[in-house]
């Protein structure tokens, strides 16, 4: 069992209260996922050629003003960066390429994970209780136009900081899971040998890997979807997100329980209505239960 | 002639301040022993097995949407949801009567031995799976593999059905009016009888539902399945 949120935005007057109107969906999902808890933000892009990488470091000791000045020295010249550290998270801003960047974290700071990379995403995830996990970075202070959200009841892998949702792939896309695939090795047989390399043995990395190397493939968002219909086999509600789109499916048999809630000025998704019922007008909202195989996305 | 009509008694908890197990214990030790008779219940949000396992002649109502197991093994209770319902609502009940005005989630009515559930709006997948008695009457449409398995009982749907319609039914009868996507395994179209039109025609009443029986068509039991083949295709 795990829960999802996720919620966007149609007023932009309400994006600096992005964080506040999440925390009480993501707290109210942890009898569904005590054991971990993630978020993916989507801010304001980065402009000027810049990416943004979400840095963890999780138990281990690491001295951000060291890593920033590594990079710094590593990838001199024209180049600027940026590091907003909070504990042991940190937003690593930069003119260098993302690709090049993410290789020399994995090499000279073994210490430190890159948990995404975009113009856009913000990744926070970590173990332990999900109210925990927003107050240690500060959710309610988050900005932004849309998130997406999930609480961990782990099932079919570890409880690590590398197994919490969300996952990402490339650039601005992340995807959260209620369910469990069974066929995930068979996937990642299909992607490995076209280079796609994976960070964990959980099955929702598989189809995270699976829709960002359709997207890269040329496809959008939906038909990366429908591919995935017979690629991936087993339960799941998937929440994704990009930097323009937040989009929910769910399995044939729509054994993971979902609910959406649209306002004039937000789309909210819950597994449950109890994360949905503080919402400001709520009781207004129109409310629906996405149907097994049909997809529903809204766009920034 | 004095008016004989029984005094009704009401109570009020907001979920808001109360907890869930005061009502429920309430619900289920006090309600009766103090001679309260209708029970309001403000702000569910959404909380889980809201007057669940009731045995008591009690009017229940509830003021806004449920989450899973609402009036869950109900007996002799008419529970009221004013709002949608989570998954499994009414799951297993015996006697009495559920309605809820809005929508309902997966398996409402699962294993419902007995009482009447009235759903207004629409019902998700597996609406009334395993029926062993109960009636349901869904004013909207269902989800895929409703009445699967279901042993007795009726379901009448005033709308259209998904996929697999009465899959491996037992003795269940469905009433469907609108559309049905496809028949489960050994589920069947059958002629409507007098008898039929005639249940259809109280339990439309009994939901507050004013339909004319004669648009609806019955399904029930081909009982293909009743017995072993051992000369069928016994590749899965």
């Amino acid at each position: 069992m795990c829960g999802i949120v996720g919620l966007l935005l149609k007023n932009p007057a309400l994006r600096d209260r992005l964080g506040a109107l999440m925390v009480p969906m993501l707290v109210g999902m942890t009898e569904r996922g005590p054991d971990s808890a993630g978020l993916a933000v989507y801010t304001s892009p980065v402009g000027d050629e810049r990416h943004k990488l979400s840095l963890y470091s999780g138990a281990n000791a690491v001295e951000w003003s060291q890593v920033l000045q590594g990079i710094a020295e590593a990838f001199a010249g024209d180049e600027t960066h940026d590091l907003t550290p909070l504990g042991n998270h940190a937003v690593l801003t930069s003119t260098a390429d993302p690709v090049r960047l993410a290789a020399w974290i994995a090499r000279h700071q073994p210490d430190v994970a890159v948990l995404s990379v975009g113009r856009s995403i913000d990744l926070y995830k970590d173990v332990g209780a999900p109210a925990d996990i927003a107050a240690r970075y500060r959710f309610e202070t988050l900005q932004g136009s849309h998130l997406v959200g999930h609480t961990r009841m782990a099932t079919e892998s570890a409880v690590t900081p590398a197994h919490a949702h969300p996952f990402t792939a490339g650039r601005d896309f992340c995807l959260v899971h209620n369910g469990s695939l069974s066929n995930p090795h068979l996937v990642r047989k299909h992607l490995e040998p076209l280079g796609i390399e994976f960070e964990t043995d959980n099955d929702t990395e598989a189809a995270c890997r699976f829709f960002e190397w359709r997207l890269r493939e040329g496809d959008d968002l939906e038909t990366a979807v429908r591919h995935g219909f017979r690629e991936l086999d087993g339960f799941y509600t998937f929440l994704m997100g990009t930097d323009r789109e937040l989009l929910i499916v769910r399995d044939a048999f729509a054994c993971k329980p979902a609910v959406v809630a649209e306002t004039d000025d937000y789309v909210a998704i819950a597994s449950e209505f109890r994360s949905l019922a503080h919402l400001p007008d709520i009781g207004a909202a129109a409310l629906f239960e996405p149907k097994p195989e049909e997809i529903y996305s809204w766009r920034i | 002639m004095a008016n004989l009509r029984p005094l009704v008694i009401a109570r009020e908890f907001d979920l808001a301040r109360d907890t869930l197990r005061e009502l429920n214990s309430f619900l289920h030790r006090r309600a009766a022993v103090e001679g309260v008779s209708q029970i309001h219940v403000k702000n569910p949000d959404g909380a889980h097995s809201i007057a669940c396992g009731l045995n008591a002649d009690l009017d229940v109502q509830i003021h806004g949407h449920v989450g899973y197991y609402v009036a869950g093994m109900n007996q002799h209770a008419s529970v009221t949801v004013h709002g949608n319902a989570g998954p499994g609502a009414a799951e297993n009940m015996m006697s009495g009567r559920v309605h809820v005005t809005g929508f309902a989630s997966t398996a409402a009515g699962a294993s419902a031995h007995g009482g009447l559930l009235v759903i207004d709006g629409d019902a998700s997948l597996r609406c009334g799976i395993s029926l062993k008695g109960a009636d349901i009457v869904v004013g909207g449409g269902v989800g895929s593999f409703s009445a699967f398995m279901a042993q007795a009982g009726r379901i009448v749907i005033c709308g259209d059905a998904e996929d697999a319609l009465g899959d491996s039914l037992y003795e269940a009868v469905i009433y469907v009016r609108g559309k049905v996507r496809s028949l489960g395994a050994d589920a069947r179209f059958e002629a409507m009888t007098d008898t039929d039109r005639a249940a259809v025609k109280s339990l439309l009443a009994a939901a507050g539902f004013d339909h004319d029986p004669a648009q609806f068509q019955r399904v029930a039991s081909a009982k293909s399945l009743y017995h072993w083949h051992a000369d069928a295709d016994q590749e899965y």
